[in-house]
C-alpha cells in the first residue's frame, strides 16, 4: 500500500494510536532513512528509538511502553543472518516470543507487539511495514492497559 | 533569522521524573541515581533544511513547543544547521547558556551525527553529550501531505531526544593500534589494482583469490572498449607485477573461512584449498630441495581425464590436472579433486626430483592479522537460459557475449576464428541482443542495467566488421548507453562502420532444425512494426549478477548488500568505497556492474581509504561498550554465552563471582544488556535508564 501517494486521512476525532518503534541502527533504521530518501509516504504514528541492535531490546522496555500506555510496540532489525553483530536479532526474536506470551497472560492482544525484519535497502518495505502495523493497532483500538493507567 | 529565547523553567511533568529517577543509575558509582538529570540544561536546535523540513511542518510550532519540554534551556532554529554558520549557532549557545547537552532536530544521525558531535565539542562539551532527532528522513520526507501529523511527530521526537540528552554521559573513544597489513578478497582487475596500490604504499597485503589464478573476468576478454587495446596485453603485466611484488602475499585457490575482530585488528582465517600440487616453496618445506611445480605441463599431457575448461566457457577441454590458460599467475598446476581418478600417471611423469604432486594433500588453514580489508569479488554471468524465449542451451548457435569474447580471441578455443558452434562455419549474419536479462521486470531477469553490455556489444560488432568482411552485425537494443569518456564517439564510429541497429526487444527465437539458422522475432519500435530476421548466430549480452560466494563472504565481514545482492556502500555519494563495517571497503564490480575504467578507479579509491587507518597507525573506536554494575550482578553467567564476541567472562571478586567485560572485544551490540535479568549491565550511550527515559518521554511526557 505504502507508496508515493499520501496515506488516507483519518477522520476527525478518530483513534490515533501511540506506537513505539525500536530500530536497530544498521538495517531497519537505515531502511527507514531510505524510505525517506525515496519519499515513500506512510502514516506518522510510530515514534522511533534507535539502538545499535535489536539484541539490546530488554523485555523491560516493551513492558514499560505498554504500562506507560503504548497501543503498540514494533521492534525492527536486520534479516536473520544479516545482523551486524551476527545473531543479536535471533536472541531478540526468542525473547520477544516470551514477551508475547506474557502479554497474552495479562490479557493484552499479542498482536500489539510485532517484530519485523527490514534491511538497509528496503525503503519501500519499511513504508509497508509501518502502514500495516498502524492498521493492526487501529483495528485493535486503544490498549486496555492504557485505559487502566490513565 | 532565528528567534532566540531562553526557556522559562517548567516543572517536569507527572510520572516522567519519577520513572526516570527510579530507573536511572548514575555513572560514578553505577547503580545509583544520576546527578546530571537535575541540572541538565539542554539546547534544542531545529533545522529547516531549506524547505526539506520546513516545507512539511510548522517549525514555529515545534520551536514554541520545545521551550516547554523539561530540561530545555535554549531553543533555536536555522536554515541549515549543518552549515558553518549553523554549527556556530550551536557553539555559541552552548557557551552563552551553559548547556550540558545538545539536541539537533534535523536529518538522520546516520548522516550528520559526526558533524554535530564535532560542533558540540567545539562548544566545550564532550561530543557524546549530543542526541539527534530525525525529523527529515523519518518525518518530513515521509509525511509530506500531513503537516499536522509531521509537526506532532517532530515535537515528540524532540521530547524523546531531550530525555536522552539529559541523561547522557561523557564518553571517550578508545584509541587502538592498527595492524600494518591489509587484505584484498578477489583478484580480478579491481583486487589486483587495490593490492598493488597498497603494496606500493608500503603495506603488507594478502591477496585472496578463490580460483587457482589471478586476473578475473578481464583475462577472458579479447579487446577492451573504447580504445580496443588487447585485454591480455594490458592485464598480463599487472598480473606479473602482483606476482612479483614483495609486499603482496598471493593466496590463490583460497577462501576466507572466518573473520574476527574489528578495524585495526581483524583476525582472518584462510582456507588454502588443497591444490594437489606443491609450489616450490611448499616442496622445500617438505624437504624436497629444488622440487615443486615449475609449470612444465608434462602432467597435463598424460592425464586421462577430460572435462570442460571453464575459462574457455566450456568450449575447450581441459584435464583433471590443469592451468586455466597459459598466462596464469602463479604458474602452478591444480588438480580438480572431483574428477581426478587417482591413476597416479601425473605423479610418475612429474618424477622424483620435482615430486610436485601430492594426490592426498589436505586443505590447510592459515591465520593472518590485518588492519583493513577490501572486498573485490566481482560478478558472474546471469544464467540466461532462464529466459527460455531466446533458446540459450537449446539452440547451438545462441551464445553469450563472454563466449563470443573467447571465440574471437586469438588465444581462445578456435585460435580466434569466429565460427558458429553447430558447424564450425563463419557466420554471415549475427544478431546481438542487448539487455538480455537486464532491465527486466518480469521477475526472471534483473531489474538493473548491467552497464557494460551496450559498449562491449558495439565492440563485438566492430570486431566482426573488421575481421570478417561481408559479415553483417544486427544490434537489437532498447537504448544505447554510451555514457563514458569517448564512448558516444565509439558508438558513432560503429554506426559508420555499418552495423545495423534495431530498436526493440526480441520476443522469440526459433531454430531451423535443418540449417540451425535462427529466426529472430522482434518489434521494431522506431518503425512501429513487428519484424523477423534470419541470422546464423545470436549473441546474448547476458546480464551480470554478484559472484557466487559473495553472500557468504560479505557476511563474514559484516557487509550489507542491496536487494539484488550487490555489496552495499556506506553512502552512495559521500562514501562509495566504504561499508557499514569500519575498516572494510569495496572495489570494482562486486558493488554493482562497472566497466574497467570505473573498476580501476574504485579500486584505487578503496586502496587509498584502506591505507589511511594503517598510515595513521591508530583508530578510535566508538565507546559503546558494555560495563558491569558489580553491585547488581548475581554472577549467573547467562550473559557470557550470549556475547557473540566472547567479550564477557565471570571472575572472582571479593569472594563472589561477577561478570567482567574485555572492552577491546566488545562491539557494543547490547545483546548482553538486553538480557541481564538483574539489570547489571550498563550499555554506554544506550543505557537502560536512558532508553527508559526516552520511552517515558514519548508516552508520559507529551501533551496528554
Ligand atoms: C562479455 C564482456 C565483455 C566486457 N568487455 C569489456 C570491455 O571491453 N571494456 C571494459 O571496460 N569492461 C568490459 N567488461 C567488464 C569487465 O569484465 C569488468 O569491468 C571487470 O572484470 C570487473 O573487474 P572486477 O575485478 O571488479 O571483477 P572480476 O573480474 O569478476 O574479478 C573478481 C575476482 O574475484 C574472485 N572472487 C569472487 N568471489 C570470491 C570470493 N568469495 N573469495 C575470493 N575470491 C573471489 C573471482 O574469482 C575473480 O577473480 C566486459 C564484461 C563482459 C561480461
Ligand atoms: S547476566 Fe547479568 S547477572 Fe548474570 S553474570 Fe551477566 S551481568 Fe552478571
Ligand atoms: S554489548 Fe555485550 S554481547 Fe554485545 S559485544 Fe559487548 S559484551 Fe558482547
Ligand atoms: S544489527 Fe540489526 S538486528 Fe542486530
Amino acid at each position: 500500500m505504502a507508496g508515493h501517494e499520501a496515506p488516507p486521512k483519518r477522520e476527525e476525532g478518530a483513534f490515533k494510536p501511540k506506537i513505539l518503534g525500536i530500530l536497530c541502527n544498521w538495517c531497519s533504521y537505515a531502511g527507514a532513512d531510505l524510505a525517506g530518501g525515496g519519499r515513500i509516504q506512510y502514516p506518522p504514528d510510530v515514534r522511533v528509538v534507535r539502538v545499535m541492535c535489536t539484541g539490546r531490546v530488554d523485555p523491560l522496555f516493551i513492558m514499560k511502553a505498554f504500562t506507560d500506555g503504548a497501543d503498540g510496540v514494533l521492534i525492527s532489525g536486520c534479516h536473520f543472518g544479516d545482523c551486524h553483530y551476527l545473531e543479536g536479532n535471533y536472541k531478540a526474536a526468542k525473547r520477544l516470543f516470551l514477551v508475547k506470551n506474557l502479554l497474552k497472560n495479562i490479557g493484552l492482544e499479542d498482536k500489539r507487539l510485532r517484530m519485523t525484519f527490514v534491511s538497509a535497502s528496503e525503503g519501500a518495505k519499511w513504508g509497508k511495514v509501518i502502514t500495516d502495523v498502524v492498521k493492526t493497532v487501529e483495528e485493535l483500538g486503544p490498549s486496555p492497559l492504557a485505559e487502566l493507567t490513565k | 533569522m532565528a528567534e532566540r529565547k531562553t526557556k522559562k523553567e517548567t516543572a517536569p511533568k507527572k510520572e516522567t521524573t519519577a520513572a526516570v529517577k527510579k530507573q536511572a543509575p548514575k555513572k560514578a558509582a553505577i547503580g545509583e541515581q544520576p546527578e546530571a538529570k537535575k541540572e541538565a540544561r539542554v539546547g534544542v536546535f531545529i533545522c529547516h533544511c531549506g524547505t526539506n523540513i520546513a516545507g512539511s511542518m510548522d517549525i514555529n510550532a515545534v520551536q514554541e513547543y520545545s521551550k516547554s519540554i523539561p530540561n530545555v534551556a535554549y531553543v533555536d532554529n536555522y536554515k541549515y544547521m549543518c552549515s558553518m554558520p549553523g554549527q556556530a549557532v550551536i557553539d555559541k549557545a552552548i557557551k552563552d547558556n551553559k548547556l550540558t547537552g545538545v539536541v539537533v532536530a534535523a536529518c538522520s544521525p546516520r548522516l550528520h551525527e559526526p558533524t554535530f558531535r564535532t560542533a558540540t565539542k567545539e562548544g566545550g562539551l564532550n561530543p557524546f553529550k549530543f542526541e539527534m532527532a530525525n525529523i527529515r528522513e523519518q518525518n518530513s520526507w515521509v509525511h509530506m501531505h500531513d503537516p499536522e501529523g509531521a509537526t506532532d511527530k517532530a515535537k515528540d521526537a524532540i521530547r524523546i531526544a531531550v530525555a536522552k540528552a539529559s541523561l547522557l554521559e561523557d564518553l571517550f573513544p578508545k584509541s587502538v593500534p592498527v595492524e600494518r597489513a591489509a587484505m584484498v578478497v578477489g583478484a580480478g582487475v579491481a583486487g589486483m589494482q587495490a593490492a598493488l596500490d597498497l603494496a606500493n604504499a608500503g603495506i603488507k597485503t594478502y591477496l585472496v583469490e578463490k580460483t587457482p589464478t589471478i586476473g578475473g573476468r578481464m583475462s577472458q576478454l579479447d579487446k577492451t572498449f573504447p580504445t580496443l587495446d588487447c585485454s591480455q596485453c594490458i592485464l598480463t603485466p599487472k598480473m606479473v607485477d602482483v606476482g612479483r611484488s614483495e609486499n603482496i602475499e598471493l593466496m590463490t585457490y583460497c577462501d576466507v573461512e572466518s573473520v574476527e575482530g574489528y578495524i585495526g585488528n581483524f583476525d582472518v582465517t584462510i582456507r588454502k584449498k588443497a591444490r594437489g600440487v606443491l609450489t616450490p616453496k611448499e616442496a622445500e618445506a617438505r624437504g624436497i630441495v629444488g622440487g615443486g611445480c615449475n609449470g612444465c605441463g608434462d602432467c597435463e599431457a598424460v592425464c586421462p581425464v577430460v572435462q570442460p575448461n571453464t575459462f574457455e566457457e566450456g568450449m575447450k577441454p581441459r584435464k583433471a590436472i590443469y592451468i586455466q590458460h597459459p598466462q596464469v599467475v602463479p604458474l602452478i598446476y591444480t588438480i580438480d579433486k572431483e574428477s581426478c581418478i587417482k591413476c597416479d600417471l601425473c605423479v610418475k611423469i612429474c618424477g622424483d626430483e620435482k615430486r610436485a604432486i601430492d594426490l592426498n594433500q589436505e586443505d590447510e588453514f592459515v591465520k593472518v592479522k590485518v588492519g583493513t580489508a577490501i572486498l573485490a569479488t566481482g560478478y558472474d554471468i546471469f544464467p540466461i537460459e532462464n529466459k527460455t524465449e531466446w533458446g540459450y542451451k537449446r539452440y547451438e548457435n545462441v551464445i553469450t557475449s563472454l563466449e563470443f569474447e573467447r571465440l574471437i580471441c586469438a588465444s581462445g578455443p578456435t585460435g580466434g576464428h569466429m565460427v558458429r558452434p553447430s558447424d564450425g562455419v563463419a557466420p554471415k549474419k549475427v544478431a546481438f541482443l542487448l539487455c538480455a536479462g537486464s532491465r527486466d521486470n518480469t521477475g526472471i531477469g534483473k531489474p538493473y542495467c548491467s552497464r557494460f553490455c551496450c559498449m562491449y556489444s558495439l565492440k563485438h560488432a566492430h570486431q566482426l566488421i573488421e575481421k570478417m568482411p561481408g559479415c553483417q552485425p544486427y544490434i537489437f537494443y532498447m537504448d544505447i548507453r554510451s555514457f563514458g569518456k569517448m564512448y558516444e564517439e565509439f558508438y558513432y564510429r560503429i554506426q559508420d562502420e555499418g552495423a545495423k541497429f534495431i530498436r526493440g526487444r526480441v520476443s522469440n527465437i526459433l531454430e531451423d532444425p535443418a540449417t540451425k539458422n535462427l529466426m529472430v522475432y522482434a518489434d521494431d519500435t522506431l518503425l512501429d512494426r513487428p519484424m523477423k530476421l534470419e541470422v546464423d548466430l545470436v549473441v546474448l549480452a547476458a546480464a551480470v549478477q554478484p559472484a557466487a560466494d559473495t553472500n557468504r563472504t560479505r557476511k563474514l565481514f559484516g557487509v550489507s548488500c542491496s536487494m539484488d545482492g550487490w555489496l552495499l556502500e556506506a553512502h552512495p555519494k559521500l562514501n562509495p568505497c566504504g561499508t557499514t563495517t569500519a575498516g572494510v571497503f569495496l572495489a570494482g564490480a562486486c558493488q554493482g556492474p562497472k566497466d574497467i575504467p570505473d573498476t580501476v578507479a574504485s579500486a584505487e579509491g578503496a586502496a587509498s581509504a584502506a591505507s589511511i587507518p594503517i598510515h595513521t597507525g591508530h583508530v578510535e573506536l566508538e565507546p559503546y561498550f558494555a560495563q558491569c554494575i558489580e553491585e547488581k550482578c548475581a554472577g549467573c553467567g547467562m550473559c557470557v554465552n550470549l556475547c557473540p564476541y566472547t567479550a564477557l567472562a565471570l571472575v572472582e571478586k571479593d569472594g563472589r563471582k561477577v561478570m567482567q567485560v574485555t572492552e577491546a572485544k566488545c562491539k557494543g551490540c547490547g545483546t548482553c544488556g538486553g538480557f541481564c535479568p538483574g539489570g547489571a549491565i550498563w550499555m554506554n550511550h544506550f543505557a537502560t535508564p536512558q532508553i527508559v527515559a526516552q520511552i517515558d518521554a514519548f508516552l508520559l511526557g507529551g501533551e496528554q
